[in-house]
């Protein structure tokens, strides 16, 4: 494999990175990525590293400047699926991720894009909870106002050093 | 014990197996003070004289520690182990193994020759035997203590659901940096089971924190963000408060709430919750 | 380095390409599964492997990393060594402290490593090249 697929998902492209990141391989993600942001015009960018059993400080920058990337291209970045073991390296590495957003899954990342409360859709009473589709909750609410809209916004994200 | 007594050794087992069983066990029960059921001893006691008998009819001198030796240490430590888990003492068992001396005094013929030479050897060989129940009965003690800490660390940091979405653990007790390392993990991997984007560490019951729990605290909250999910702290108490500032520990912008109550209902409000429900309305 | 308790069973994998990186991070999980470490300390030594590993390609012009287990009677653990015969490092004080970055890293490399693991020897000197044992035990 020498190249990562990147899927488009309405106006958020989305990257599932499923093997042992080579160096290079990141690079190339990085080039990819700002091409792909500017062709299609997307808003958001969701990483998915769930299959990323470690990060280290390269590839944890890559994610940085990927951030850094989209922020100028106009679009959000929101890295999502990190493994608790994973984070308990990086946090003891003493690695933040400057100016990343982070969510559990892509449902939640898609969910915090689209400013639709983290909660409500899985409070006990309310309608439509526990189908787990986050993709199709997205698409009802695709025309939500800004991204970062929502009380989300307001939550401290990772420090910054 | 040499070659010569061993073989004496050897047909005093086989010629009264029946007279030293009944012995063996009769002192033995004496020690117990009638908390194991007789017929229990007995086969105990039986299957300790087989493997004795096993062990000594075998040619070279006789040791614990030789490769003949095997079954009978077998015997033995399993013998240690199901008293130890029976909560006898490491003395009461030794002392079952010890009566074997009296049963043999008491089929010895007193005037024979060589007999008293037998039975110091005899003595000899039966204290090695109670000494390896002692300490087989340690190592199944230390076993079991270290499992029965293992399980209160497991039991002493449960993590609950209060809401979908919001998970909370309630920790109690002192925290050490190793419990409080368990802590961590097992919250931020329940993050993930549950798909829980808030957490709550309510530390209403901790009586002290130093440096390197709170450190720890830390460590978890800035974890759970780099994983997609917001922690709260709730129920400090004064006292820690003050230790907190008088040690210098920066808590930064993480969110700090008086009780569990109130946590919850920062994070139902931070995750949207009432948000929602005047959208509901509005419908 | 002090390998001698090591047991007769190292692997060596030299590092002079990028894909080298990522072939010694799999040998190091694979032994440290072996030796039955924690996931987390896994993933903190893999982590400090993948550091050290890409300091020797990029700043030690490639070298070599051996991975072996070790005992010291009551618990196992891993010990990976990494060696180049590059420029070396002249102010190690220096290369050791956080944030310090020779351009291509967030200048944790070395620091960063020292932390995720239990033991951490560093021998060097400029033109003398850079040898670095790290060691992480079973809990």
């Amino acid at each position: 494999m020498d190249q990562i697929p990147i899927f488009t998902l309405g106006e958020v492209l989305l990257v599932s990175i499923q093997v042992d990141l080579e160096d290079q391989l990141a690079m190339r993600l990085q080039e990819d990525l700002s091409e792909r942001i500017v062709a299609t015009g997307a808003r958001a960018v969701i990483i998915d590293i769930s299959a990323l059993d470690i990060v280290d400080s390269f590839i944890g920058r890559m994610l940085s400047t990927i951030a850094s990337i989209s922020r100028v291209l106009d679009a959000e970045t929101v890295v999502v699926g990190m493994r608790p073991a994973v984070a308990i390296t990086l946090v003891e590495l003493g690695l933040s991720l400057k100016g990343v957003r982070t969510a559990l899954t892509v449902e939640h990342g898609l969910r915090m894009l689209n400013g639709t409360p983290s909660l409500a859709l899985g409070g006990p009473r309310e309608a439509g909870y526990g189908d787990g589709d986050g993709y199709g909750d997205a698409d009802s609410t695709g025309d939500s106002p800004a991204p970062d809209a929502g009380s989300r916004a307001a939550l401290p994200r990772p420090v910054s050093d | 014990m040499d070659i010569g007594t061993t073989t004496q050794f050897a047909g005093l087992l086989r010629d009264h197996r029946d007279e030293l069983l009944k012995r063996w066990t009769a002192n033995a029960g004496t020690g117990l003070r009638g908390r194991l059921a007789e017929a229990e001893l007995a086969r105990q006691i039986r299957e300790l004289y087989d493997a004795l008998r096993g062990t000594v009819v075998t040619e070279g001198e006789l040791t614990l520690d030789s490769p003949a030796a095997v079954e009978l240490r077998a015997v033995l430590g399993e013998l240690s182990r199901q008293r130890a888990l029976h909560g006898f003492t490491a003395t009461e068992t030794a002392i079952s193994v010890f009566a074997l001396k009296e049963a043999v005094l008491g089929v010895l013929d007193a005037g024979e020759s060589g007999s008293l030479r037998l039975f110091v050897a005899v003595s000899q060989f039966v204290d090695e035997l109670g000494l390896f129940t002692f300490e087989a009965y340690s190592r199944t003690r230390e076993a079991l203590i270290a499992e029965q800490a293992e399980q209160l660390l497991e039991l002493s940091t449960p993590v609950v659901k209060l809401w979908d979405g919001v998970v909370a653990v309630p920790l109690v007790g002192t925290l050490d940096s190793a419990r409080a390392q368990v802590v961590m993990e097992r919250l931020l991997q329940t993050l993930v089971d549950t798909g829980s984007p808030y957490a709550i560490i309510d530390i209403t019951g901790v009586p002290a924190v130093d440096t390197q729990v709170a450190q720890h605290i830390l460590k978890t909250v800035v974890a759970a963000r780099l994983m997609g999910a917001d922690c709260v702290i709730s129920g400090i108490r004064p006292q820690i408060a003050q230790t907190i500032v008088a040690l210098g520990i920066e808590f930064g912008d993480i969110v700090t709430k008086a009780s569990l109550a109130d946590a919850l209902m920062h994070t139902l409000r931070a995750g949207g919750f009432e948000l929602n429900r005047r959208a509901v309305r509005r419908d | 380095m002090a390998l001698a308790d090591s047991g007769g069973d190292v692997e060596a994998l030299p590092i002079t390409a990028d894909e080298d990186v990522v072939r010694v991070r799999q040998l190091v999980r694979s032994r440290a599964v072996a030796a039955k470490l924690s996931l987390i300390d896994q993933t903190k030594l893999v982590t400090a492997a993948s550091e050290l590993a890409r300091n020797t390609l990029v700043h030690g012009g490639g070298g070599r990393a051996e991975v072996s287990t070790v005992t010291n009677g009551r618990r196992n653990g891993i010990r990976v060594h990494f060696a180049d015969d590059g420029p070396g490092i002249a102010d190690l004080d220096l290369a050791m402290t956080d944030g310090y970055t020779s351009g291509t890293g967030m200048g944790l490399g070395l620091s960063g490593a020292r932390r995720l693991v239990d033991e951490f020897d560093i021998d060097t000197g400029p033109g003398a090249g850079t040898r670095v044992t790290v060691t992480k035990w079973s809990r």
